[in-house]
């Protein structure tokens, strides 16, 4: 699935704007230094979550690590799949491993994250 | 046996890095993802913990533990040596049998486990983690009494670990059925490996059928190829050899068991012998007459999120405990456990809830091995 549309934070979770909408997910990059996703905590509808802070936990065998929202908004869908099936992540995380969908509150923000490119080429930085 | 005449070994200290196994470029080819473990750069995993710990379980894995200590004690007090330092019975113990025990210090807290291997009347080797290697080496020469010749050849000496039922399987094609029937649990065989001198153990710590192997450093690169050409045998790293042994409930040093906790709180006391003189002796006989204040416990938890350790342990809102050693169980499908807590209305069976203070995990008391 192409990456093309998706806008990246550093700590890894993407974001596709879908007009007032937006979904988020974790990057390939996550997933593989991650390695098996055992568990996600999905957010509950309604909840509020903010640019650049943690809404959730991901838990792989070995570690918990947190999980940052890259916009702030309300989330009205989570994709309760993971709650079973958390290994979707590693899947596909792009596609499948979606974690959850927010009404956008302030577009604004995206200014502050990488596009596709950007993202590669920070996580070349980040092998070395 | 040993191996500290047979030079050419690559167990290499690294004095300003990471200390590598003679396998690390193996591991490399093999897709490992390489992670610093107790001063070494060792497999985390592979193709991935879960799909390892399962082909274990399943078939049989193989594991490059080359960074544990091996000790050889020698000579003709060897065997009274030996015995005084290790909580385990000796005297029963014959030539090829291997036992496993501890050492304890004057508090009958655990300074490392470990299993003695009995090669000779007069020659014993002992088997030590890595983590511990250089506090054991120097607790050992500093007790050892008598007429013994006292060897570390940690780093001239390379182990692998076969683990799983199919790994008997494998072991008849290589040394022949006759050598392996001969080979019981807990005992061992010199065999010869395409020319190479190897012992065979039948231990591990994985809780499945399978063996350790011993050989020269130099040969590990060989033994290890000759293993994982069998359809059966994949490469498993450190990451799935703690979820199988967490799975099968053995304690771990440095979790379960350390310096501050005894084998009496530890739910080990059948590796102590108490029959007979030992470091540590008399601390824990008077702990067993006066009975112990906590205990180790496992904990299945209702989901898949996982305890870890240093999780507190709470029942009814109060702590009672805490978690040494958490994971998510490939088998069980949920997050287990193991920790010490008081003994007050902690019976199997209880509930329990185990937090950071954020994630909050309800868990039951269950006795391992919890599969």
């Amino acid at each position: 699935m192409s990456t093309e549309d998706l806008r990246f934070t550093k700590e890894h979770e993407w974001v596709r704007i879908e007009g007032a909408k937006a979904v988020f997910g974790l990057s390939d990059y996550a997933q593989r230094e991650l390695g098996d996703i055992t568990f996600i905590e999905l957010p509950p509808i309604g909840k509020q979550v903010a640019h650049f802070e943690a809404y959730s936990t991901v838990e792989s065998v070995k570690a918990a690590n947190d999980v940052y929202a890259p916009l702030s908004g309300e989330v009205i869908a989570v994709n309760s799949v993971l709650e079973n099936a958390p290994e979707k992540i590693n899947q596909s995380p792009y596609d499948e491993g979606w974690i959850c969908r927010i009404r956008v509150a302030d577009p604004g923000e995206t200014a502050d994250l990488m596009d596709a490119a950007q993202y590669e080429e920070y996580t070349q930085g980040l092998k070395s | 046996m040993s191996f500290l005449q047979q030079r050419g070994g690559r167990v290499t200290p690294d004095t300003n890095n990471l200390k590598t196994t003679p396998l690390a470029d193996h591991h490399r080819r093999a897709g490992a993802r390489m992670v610093e473990f107790a001063g070494w750069l060792m497999p985390v995993q592979y193709a991935g913990i879960i799909e390892e710990h399962l082909h274990t379980r399943s078939k049989a894995g193989l594991f490059d533990t080359c960074h544990m200590g091996e000790f050889y004690v020698r000579g003709p007090h060897a065997a009274k040596a030996v015995d005084r330092l290790v909580t385990c019975r000796l005297d029963n113990l014959h030539n090829g049998q291997a036992r496993y025990g501890f050492f304890l210090n004057e508090k009958g807290g655990v300074v490392d486990d470990l299993i003695v291997f009995r090669l000779a009347v007069e020659e014993y080797l002992l088997v030590v983690n890595a983590g511990t290697l250089d506090k054991d080496r120097a607790w050992v020469e500093a007790h050892l009494e008598g007429d013994v010749d006292f060897s570390d050849e940690s780093y001239c000496t390379a182990k692998l670990d076969l683990q799983g039922p199919a790994s008997s399987g494998v072991m008849a094609a290589v040394i022949g059925s006759g050598s392996l029937a001969m080979i019981e649990r807990f005992r061992f065989r010199h065999v010869l490996i395409d020319g190479i001198e190897v012992l065979v153990s039948r231990t591990g710590y994985t809780g499945e059928a399978g063996f350790e192997l011993f050989f020269e450093a130099g040969a590990a690169g060989r033994i290890w190829d000759r293993l994982i050409d069998f359809e059966s045998v994949r490469p498993v790293g450190l990451g799935a050899r703690d979820t199988l042994r967490l799975e099968k409930g053995l304690s771990l040093y440095g979790h379960e068991i350390d310096e501050e906790h005894t084998p009496l709180e530890a739910g080990l006391k059948r590796f102590v012998h108490f029959e007979k003189d030992f470091i540590g002796r008399d601390a824990l006989m008077k702990q067993e007459r006066e009975g112990v204040a906590r205990s180790l416990k496992g904990f299945v938890c209702e989901g898949r999120r996982s305890p870890r350790h240093g999780f507190e342990i709470r029942r009814d809102g109060e702590v009672v405990g805490s978690v040494t050693s958490g994971v998510f169980s490939p088998c069980l499908k949920c997050g287990i456990a193991m920790g010490y807590v008081n003994l007050e209305g902690t019976a199997d069976g209880g509930a329990m809830v185990l937090t950071d203070g954020k994630a909050e995990i309800r868990a039951t008391i269950q006795a391992p091995p919890f599969v």
